[in-house]
Formats: C-alpha cells, sequence, structure tokens
C-alpha cells in the first residue's frame, strides 16, 4: 500500500512535470456570448477554437498548445474588464476580442494600465474587429494591435466605389449608438460631402445598440426620406433586424454596409429579393479565388457549419504564431516587438503588414455584392443556404488602404 | 409627412396590441390576487420557448394552444407551491420569490436553449404580406398578432365582467373567508387566476416569439416596460392596461420618427463654447431618447397620478 502511494506520487510529479514544460498559450477570448452580440460571438468563438485546432495539430507555437479561454462580457464594457481581470488572474497573457468598440477602447486602456503596473507579466490585446478609429489613434497603445481595418478606412474605400455610382442621389445613414456608430456617421457625411457634394444626406440616425428588436418604425423613416440608398456599420442582431423589417415592409433600396454577411444577414437579403443591391466591405470573401482560402473556408464550413467570416482572425493567429517563432519566445514582451513592421502574407492573398506607428494591419480590402450565383466552379460557396454569396466587385490594395495616424505611441 | 404619420402609427398600434397581450395577464394577477408578478416576462420567455420546441415537433398551430397550457401549468405549480406558502408573509415576501423565480427561470432557459438566439420562425401560412398602405407592406402575421390581442382583451373583460366565474373572482380578492363559507375553494380560484395569467403571458410568447427575436434574455429586456404599462393604466385596470399600452406603442414609435432636438428648436449652440455634455443634450435627437420616453412617463404618472389612468386604488 505504502509503495503504490509513493509510485503514484512519483507518477504524478512526472506527469505535473512534463504538463509544465509544455505549458499552453492561453488566449482569453472576451466577446458577447449571450444576449444580442451572442450570434456573432458565438461565430468568432468558433473560428477561434478552429484556428487553435489547426495550429495544435501542427505542433502548437513553439511546441506550447495553444488553448481558446471563452470568456462572456455581454458586450458590455465593464463586465469584460471584470473578465480580463479574471482571466489575467488565471494566467492569461493574451486577450482578443472584437465586438464592440466601446469593449475595445475599455480592454485597450485595461491592458495600458496592467502592463505599466505589473511589469514581468504584461498581457498583450489582439484586436480582430473593433474599429474605431480613435484605438489607433488618439487613443492608442503599444499593446493593442488591429487587424480588421479601421472604420475610416473602410468608409473611404466605400466611397470611393460610391462616387462612381451616378445612380446614388438620397442616402440614409443609420448606426448604432456608439462610439464606433458614430465614427461611421461622422465619416460618410464628411467623405461622401467631398466626392459627391451633390448626394443629399436624406437621414442621419443613431439608435440604441443592439436593444432594439422590431425596426418597422426606423424603416418606414427611411422609406418616407426617399432614400435610394443606405449606409450602415450595423453588425450582429442590429443587422439582421434591420434588414428583416425591410424585408417585411418591402423597402427596395441599395444597402452600402461594413456586417451583411453576420448572422441572419444573407438570409434576410435573399428575403426581400435585393440581389446585387447589398455591398459589404471585408477583408475578403468566400468566393475570392484564392486556392489556399478556398480550401481553408472547405473544410472550416465541414467542422464548424458556418462560414469563414473573419479571415482577420486567420491573419491574427498565423502572425501570432510567425511572430513568436521570429522573436523564439511566448513572452508577450517580444511577441509584441516582433510583430511592430511584420510583413505577411494574408489569407485572401496579397501582402499586408503592421505599421509600426500605431499597431494598424493593413492589407487589401473588398468590396463584394451579394446574389445568385453563376459559375458554381468559381464560385462554389453561397451563404446561409440561400444559393446566393458574394461577389467581388472592387478590390483596394495595401498601398490605397493607408490612412495617416495621429498615434503618438508611449513605447515600454 | 402624411405617409409617416399612417404607418407610424400602425406600427404604434401593433407594437401597443403586442404590450397589451403581455400585460394582460400580469394585470389579471394583480386585480385579482394582489400580487406583482415579477416573473411575468419570464413566462413569456417560457411561452416563446416551448413555442419554438413544439412547433418544431409538431407545428406552429398545436404548439400556439399547447405551450400557453403548459406555461398555465408551471404558473399554477409555482402558484400552489411557492405563492401560496409565503402569502401568509405578506407581499414584499411573495416579491421576493417572483422576483428569484424570475432569474431561474432566465439560468434554466439558457441552460437548455443555449443563450444565442434561437431560429423560430413565421408560419408559412401566414408568412405573406397582408396589405400594402403607401408601397410598405403589412405582414399578415402582425395582423394575426393584432387579432389575437383584440380578442383575449374582450373575452377577459366579458369573464370578469359579466360572468359568475368573474364574480367570484372578483369576491375572493376582497372578501376570502365569506367566498369559503359560500363553498368555493378560494386557494383553487387563486391557483387558477395565476395559471390564466401566466398563460397569457406564454400566449404572448408564442406569438411574439417568431416576430422578435426569441433568446435567453427577451424577459429582461420586455419586464421592465410591462411595469410602464399597468403603472401608466392604473394597477389592476384591463381597460387601463389596454390604454395603456397602446399609448406606450404610439408613443415610442412616434417618438423614432421625429428628428427634433433642442438645436433644431433653438438653433445650435456657439460654437465657442466648444464640445461638452451640454453640446450632447443640445443635439440629441427625440428619436435617440426614445426607449427612455416609457420610463420617463412612468415617473411622471407616479408623481402626478399615482392610481394611473383609470386605476381605483393608489397602491
Amino acid at each position: 500500500m505504502h509503495k503504490l502511494i509513493v509510485a503514484a506520487a512519483a507518477a504524478l510529479t512526472v506527469l505535473g512535470g512534463a504538463a509544465s514544460a509544455q505549458e499552453s498559450i492561453k488566449i482569453g477570448y472576451i466577446d458577447p456570448l449571450s444576449g444580442g452580440g451572442a450570434s456573432v460571438g458565438e461565430g468568432g468563438l468558433k473560428t477561434f477554437q478552429y484556428l487553435a485546432d489547426e495550429l495544435n495539430a501542427k505542433g502548437g507555437i513553439l511546441g506550447h498548445k495553444v488553448e481558446i479561454v471563452p470568456l462572456d462580457n455581454k458586450t458590455n464594457p465593464q463586465e469584460s474588464l471584470v473578465q480580463a481581470q479574471k482571466a489575467v488572474d488565471a494566467g492569461v497573457r493574451y486577450i482578443t476580442q472584437g465586438n464592440g468598440s466601446s469593449v475595445g477602447a475599455a480592454l485597450e486602456d485595461f491592458v495600458t494600465k496592467n502592463n505599466s503596473r505589473n511589469p514581468g507579466k504584461e498581457v498583450l490585446y489582439f484586436n480582430y474587429a473593433a474599429v474605431d478609429p480613435s484605438m489607433t489613434n488618439e487613443k492608442c497603445s503599444y499593446w493593442h494591435f488591429r487587424w480588421d481595418a479601421n472604420s475610416d478606412i473602410k468608409m473611404e474605400a466605400l466611397t470611393n466605389y460610391m462616387k462612381g455610382q451616378p445612380t446614388i442621389k438620397k442616402v440614409y445613414l443609420i448606426n448604432m449608438d456608439y462610439s464606433f456608430g458614430q465614427s461611421v456617421r461622422t465619416a460618410a457625411r464628411k467623405m461622401l460631402g467631398e466626392k459627391r457634394p451633390d448626394i443629399q444626406v436624406v437621414g442621419d440616425e443613431l439608435h440604441p445598440m443592439l436593444k432594439v428588436t422590431d425596426f418597422s418604425p426606423y424603416i418606414a423613416k427611411i422609406k418616407a426620406s426617399g432614400a435610394d440608398t443606405v449606409v450602415t456599420g450595423n453588425w450582429g442582431q442590429d443587422f439582421a433586424l434591420l434588414l428583416k423589417a425591410a424585408a417585411d415592409a418591402g423597402l427596395k433600396v441599395n444597402w452600402y454596409t461594413y456586417y451583411a454577411g453576420g448572422a441572419g444577414g444573407p438570409t434576410a437579403i435573399k428575403q426581400t429579393g435585393l440581389e446585387n443591391q447589398v455591398f459589404q466591405i471585408s477583408e475578403g470573401v468566400p468566393n475570392s479565388g484564392n486556392k489556399a482560402a478556398m480550401d481553408f473556408e472547405k473544410d472550416f464550413r465541414a467542422k464548424t457549419g458556418i462560414s469563414v467570416w473573419y479571415p482577420r482572425a486567420v491573419n491574427e493567429m498565423r502572425m501570432f504564431k510567425a511572430a513568436a517563432e521570429k522573436a523564439n519566445s511566448i513572452d508577450p514582451v517580444k511577441v509584441a516587438a516582433a510583430l511592430e513592421g511584420m510583413k505577411f502574407e494574408v489569407f485572401d492573398g496579397g501582402e499586408g503588414f503592421i505599421r509600426k506607428d500605431d499597431h494598424q494591419f493593413f492589407q487589401p480590402i473588398y468590396i463584394s455584392s451579394f446574389g445568385s450565383l453563376a459559375d458554381k466552379a468559381k464560385e462554389p460557396f453561397d451563404e446561409e443556404n440561400t444559393g446566393w454569396g458574394w461577389h467581388i466587385v472592387s478590390k483596394i490594395d495595401t498601398a490605397q488602404t493607408m490612412l495617416p495616424t495621429t498615434c503618438n505611441m508611449k513605447r515600454p | 409627412m402624411a405617409e409617416l404619420i399612417v404607418i407610424s402609427t400602425l406600427n404604434g398600434v401593433l407594437f401597443g396590441m403586442l404590450l397589451f397581450l403581455l400585460s394582460s395577464g400580469l394585470t389579471v394577477i394583480f386585480s385579482m390576487m394582489g400580487v406583482l408578478n415579477f416573473a411575468h416576462a419570464s413566462f413569456y420567455m417560457l411561452g416563446a420557448f416551448f413555442g419554438y420546441q413544439l412547433t418544431r415537433w409538431i407545428g406552429f398551430w398545436p404548439a400556439l394552444v399547447l405551450a400557453p397550457l403548459l406555461v398555465g401549468a408551471v404558473g399554477m405549480a409555482v402558484e400552489r407551491y411557492g405563492l401560496r406558502n409565503t402569502h401568509k408573509h405578506g407581499h414584499v415576501a411573495e416579491l421576493l420569490l417572483t422576483f428569484g423565480l424570475a432569474f431561474a427561470i432566465e439560468e434554466i432557459v439558457s441552460m437548455i436553449w443555449g443563450k444565442s438566439p434561437v431560429d423560430y420562425r413565421v408560419p408559412a401560412a401566414l408568412d405573406f404580406p397582408a396589405f400594402t398602405v403607401f408601397s410598405t407592406n403589412y405582414p399578415a402575421y402582425k395582423i394575426f398578432m393584432l387579432v389575437v390581442s383584440v380578442v383575449i382583451f374582450i373575452a377577459l373583460l366579458v369573464t370578469l365582467k359579466r360572468t359568475r366565474v368573474g364574480l367570484i373572482v372578483q369576491a375572493a380578492l376582497t372578501h376570502p373567508s365569506m367566498v369559503g363559507h359560500l363553498g368555493h375553494n378560494v386557494g383553487r380560484v387563486f391557483m387558477l387566476v395565476f395559471g390564466v395569467g401566466s398563460a397569457l403571458a406564454g400566449l404572448a410568447g408564442v406569438i411574439a416569439g417568431p416576430s422578435l427575436v426569441t433568446q435567453s434574455d427577451m424577459a429582461a429586456f420586455l419586464g421592465p416596460i410591462l411595469f410602464v404599462v399597468i403603472v401608466f393604466g392604473g394597477l389592476g385596470s384591463l381597460p387601463g392596461a389596454f390604454i395603456a399600452s397602446l399609448l406606450i406603442g404610439l408613443i415610442q414609435t412616434f417618438a423614432v420618427a421625429l428628428n427634433g432636438s433642442l438645436a433644431s428648436v433653438f438653433g445650435p449652440l456657439d460654437p465657442s463654447l466648444g464640445a461638452s455634455p451640454l453640446t450632447d443634450i443640445w443635439n440629441v435627437t427625440i428619436a435617440q431618447i426614445a426607449p427612455i420616453l416609457p420610463y420617463l412617463l412612468l415617473v411622471l404618472v407616479l408623481i402626478f397620478r399615482p392610481m394611473g389612468l383609470l386605476g381605483t386604488r393608489e397602491s
């Protein structure tokens, strides 16, 4: 009996030693897993878990397994800080978040403060979708890296495309009432005014974020304004329900959007019959024609049941691995230094890089429209079983996406 | 402009009738039993999820009947094994019980059905535009919601005011021992009333589920506005709740349609003042504050007319 205990204790020590030699890299995924943002938050979680599996299947990062720790923030900045602190206390050194710039700004502030107070226990914040421009301008932080084009870059590209569409006469802006929605409306007004002064902005709406369950009053207003085009940065439930209400009411306008492809969006577009009238700006589409990306898409869909909605998350995780290998360390300080200025072949092809001045990733971006797929061999992927999919209508090269920054980076 | 007014009125009435469907059960329970049921919106959510599940198994129409009955049964169980025991400790104990119940139901629902929205769709038989006004379509399903609400309102009013059942139920509230002496089982009367109230909430859930979003936070979302409706209408008054629902529906819809702000009435602030919280307040539009208007109304009603529109007592 005594021997058995000794043997067991010895075995445990050995096992414990083996485990700590290959300690896993925990990435705290802080996004909504309940409430109005849950549909996008769960899609993101599936994506990151898939990407972690992909890395682990190839031996992880420098021999360390990658583990995604899901933390529900209910799209609430306060709750996010609680979750971030919880994660840090549990030994998480990397956090990633995307949904809601209000949350993003809070987390950016959190990592900055945390890292100045706890030297040796730095935390990096990988942002895959919070696009408020201020996060890489006046509020920029050395510990924050953003893989998504910021809202101004997207609006610049969208308005460049709209400039060449003579049918656009009256534009209606509808956005969520928080920092991101406000930056969309401001940028849209300013850029449309410069590029197409003849376009009339007939409405400029801000509605409560992720709280509206019936958009029919807003649709009535858009209709009454006589708009032929709607520009919106709405995402998640706020986009799907907006378009559902438009479908119910039979509103036929062109939509220029940031996130039409999110859960529920494609179904609503098909229902309205708005073929090739809904445009989206993103860093990639399933039918991009890039072979590696399309193979990835096929496998991803088979395993998760959703489409690749975050090519930027793929870039994020792959660049994380590349940076760790370049630094030959998984220490956040060294990884951050390696990421600065790093060049990378992006998911859908073409070169992107992280600008050292503000830690914004620049990459080719695409404007695509949603409609029926003529050539199944070239465009095999539809969305939400609608039979419709995204076609690229315009590509913007990395060099054309580079807007100046006001960031005054404080380096450690 | 005429277009916006007509369409906003229609939208307001549709939303108001949904509110009424929800608040009718709450009003019935309050006026008959004096219990302010905090878990009412949770019964509504249960109705939506039962409706969703049963629709998958047996179709929408059977679910429309069965789901409210199930919710009613849950309600009766809550009354029989929960509220009846706490009743003797007074209203605060009852209130706390329903308060706790609301959280418990939310957690249970998210454990079973998850936290993200479920795919609960409008039945195919009602998925077409009923009519078109100013080239805006009105889905048949919304008209169906409207009809159900009106039918429930009339049925409830007739039952309570014109039948023997209503008489006994009303008497049981004010003179329980007298009603008991006359040979009626007061406990059972209360249990049935609570069951009917919960079933009404369940019905609202089954019907509203496909039109709004069915997910585990839907109760927390609509709960507060229900209290506005019943306080505004007068606690315990069914016609009051009806009028209040319509008014709140219309106020919210019209507020969204209006673009007025202090700046548009009095002109923009002097730019030399710079950006400050004052400029934010100055430029905020009525559309942006639409969601808080009902609560503002609640505060005003409580200050100036505590018994509500058609209420008879002050509690």
